[in-house]
């Protein structure tokens, strides 16, 4: 009996080990499989886009599915812009936030008050565009868009960016709410940052009688300087791929004929996610396929950047003490 | 004199520093108020409005043509049936894959490149994942379908999984593994009895935080599940889904199509939120 099972036994244990290990290195072989199948699929179905145009797509600014005359300019534009405003208004407060957090906040409030930041990020963003279009909107266009048009009517320059029907609708206001959607990933980073410069340099700094202030500009962020750029550069990349909530908000509407940021527009995501279902196969299909593959790139080359100077900073961790 | 000069410069020298510190005090709290007011307002309105539009009819009717009575009930099931199926298709894998990268290879090149895709794929627009199901999945069965959507949201859940398994496994004092492998286990059986088991309650919020995130996914089934006016049970036909829904409804001129969206907002907020308290509240108790 003994002798007939242990030998099974001896071999159970590394076959079954293999197995296992098999099992486990094919999942991950899989998930890098991943990313090259969608590169793939992707500049497959776009092919007759990019065939006809090449990269001249990124520069026209026509989109006329009739006549099957495509460019993607004006939705790279709304892409653009949109994250540009996102990232104007939410790197500041994202700094504030971290600042709070690591050095003002006391002890009992830190986990409560992060929580409710990361929760933030939480919300699905189908909610934030419901509530952006019905709520958010009209109240931007009554308190902000008509006094700022009346403050700046006939104002060169200025006035051509606040121009347009102020309904809450458009640059303006997706790149609000992308503000609000990213603020906790580029806190949450700051924050982590913020957390591993050495005590140490922190306290000879208040010791020489440095203020709060001073102490966070000159000893914490140069020393974390990569890892700051690196958080900005993921919300960044976040801001570029969110799609619900600015499909809400941005109007929908093909045209760069005024650059006002209160004028409706398109970005590469709401542009995806209005027309895919209803494109009919052919060049239409293909153009919209090749806005994602510019999408993909765009968000690849950021996420990329981002890992690579957080990589920096996590590196430069044991020596720099 | 001219001590006292210095001193007067000096002094409002310091003046001047105490002013900008206590200026970058109060923006640093306002950025804090800041980002607070927007959680508060929208929760607010989300609740009030959302409470408004929901009845017992809401859950148990299918959605309606417009200015008509109904419901939400097929968006709802067909939200519940793929969010179920896409977790059980992707948490394997991305357990697996997590435990690979934790256990088996952590420094080798494979795994290094794994962890660099992972964390694109993290963060990648989850529109791109539903354009990448409709090329391989949807435009060779040449129909939208619940099973596309189930692929798209797996997807999803995959990265997500690898991330907090590897992370948990990690936290795992290698005492214990090299207790197990001292007692003669095989490494399966320290992998499935020993590690795992110890890092149960991460791997489980893991899968939590992964069915919150795609809870809430409109992106990815837009053009893989599409929508669907009434019940199906059949995953080979078009799928009705709760934010697919909302979308459709809340961009309606349609006033009851919108009392429903809000309705529908205020359950997946609800789902969402308390699916991401539990998995904060279940790490908690861990550390």
């Amino acid at each position: 009996m003994n002798q007939a099972t242990s030998p099974k036994r001896a071999l159970s244990g590394p076959l079954a080990d293999q197995v296992f290990g098999w099992l486990a290195k094919s999942a991950a072989l899989l998930t890098m499989g991943l990313l090259a199948a969608i590169l793939l699929s992707l500049t497959i179905s776009a092919w007759p886009a990019i065939h006809k145009y090449g990269l001249s797509f990124l520069t026209s600014t026509a989109w006329d599915p009739v006549r099957e005359d495509f460019g993607g300019l004006v939705m790279i534009y709304g892409t653009v812009m949109t994250s540009l405003v996102a990232l104007l208004i939410a790197v500041p407060v994202s700094f504030g936030i971290a600042l709070f957090l690591t050095e003002l906040s006391p002890a009992w409030l830190k986990r409560p008050l992060g929580t409710a930041i990361e929760l933030l990020a939480a919300v699905p963003s189908i909610v934030y565009g419901m509530w952006g279009l019905l709520v958010f909107g009209p109240v931007l266009a009554t308190y902000v868009q008509i006094p700022l048009q009346s403050a700046f009517d006939g104002v060169p320059y200025v006035g051509a960016f606040v121009s347009g029907p102020p309904v809450g609708i458009g640059i303006l206001s997706a790149g609000i709410i992308l503000a609000i959607m990213i603020i906790p990933f580029i806190s949450a980073v700051m924050r982590d940052v913020f957390d591993v410069t050495p005590p140490l340099l922190k306290e000879s700094a208040y010791g020489l009688g440095a203020t709060t202030w001073e102490v966070v500009t000159r000893v914490v962020l140069p020393y974390t300087k990569t890892g700051v750029i690196g958080g900005i550069m993921l919300g960044l990349g976040r801001a570029i791929g969110e799609t619900m909530a600015v499909t809400f908000v941005i109007g929908n509407f093909n045209q760069l004929d005024s650059l006002s940021l209160f004028q409706a527009a398109n970005s590469i995501t709401s542009a995806l996610a209005n027309e895919f279902a209803e494109a009919g196969e052919g060049l239409h299909q293909a153009a919209l396929m090749y806005l994602g593959l510019v999408l993909f790139f765009i968000t690849f080359v950021i996420l990329s950047l981002s890992k690579v100077l957080l990589a920096q900073l996590r590196k430069g961790e044991g020596t720099k003490t | 004199m001219s001590t006292n000069l210095a001193l007067d410069a000096r002094k409002a020298r310091f003046a001047s520093r105490k002013r900008v510190n206590l200026l970058a005090i109060a923006l640093a709290m306002s950025a804090m108020a800041f980002g607070l007011f927007w959680l508060f307002w929208i929760l607010f309105e989300t609740v009030r409005l959302g409470i408004d539009g929901l009845t017992f009819a809401t859950l148990t009717q299918m959605t309606p043509p417009p200015n008509e009575e109904g419901g939400l009930a097929n968006a709802i099931y067909g939200s519940l049936v793929m969010v179920t199926l896409a977790t059980c298709l992707g948490a394997p894998i991305g357990i697996m894959a997590g435990i690979y990268l934790a256990e088996f290879d952590s420094k080798g090149w494979l795994a290094e490149t794994t962890r660099f895709v992972n964390d694109i794929l993290l963060s990648a627009p989850s529109i791109v994942i539903g354009l990448f199901v409709y090329a391989v999945v949807v435009s060779s069965f040449r129909s939208f379908s619940g099973f596309a959507g189930v692929v798209a949201l797996a997807l999803i859940v995959i990265p997500v999984v690898i991330r907090t398994t590897e992370d948990m496994l990690r936290l795992v004092p290698s005492g214990l593994r090299e207790a197990a492998y001292a007692l003669g286990a095989p490494k399966w059986k320290v992998i499935g009895s020993i590690t795992m088991k110890a890092a149960r309650s991460g791997v489980i919020t893991g899968i939590l935080l992964a069915v919150a995130r795609i809870a809430g996914e409109t992106a990815p089934l837009l053009f893989t599940a599409l929508s669907n006016q009434f019940w199906t049970s059949s995953l080979s036909e078009p799928m009705a889904s709760l934010p697919v829904t909302i979308f459709k409804f809340a961009m309606s001129p349609y006033e009851n199509w919108q009392k429903l969206a809000w309705a529908g907002v205020f359950l997946i907020t609800l789902a969402v939120l308390g699916l991401n308290i539990v998995a904060r509240v279940l790490t908690r108790q861990k550390t």
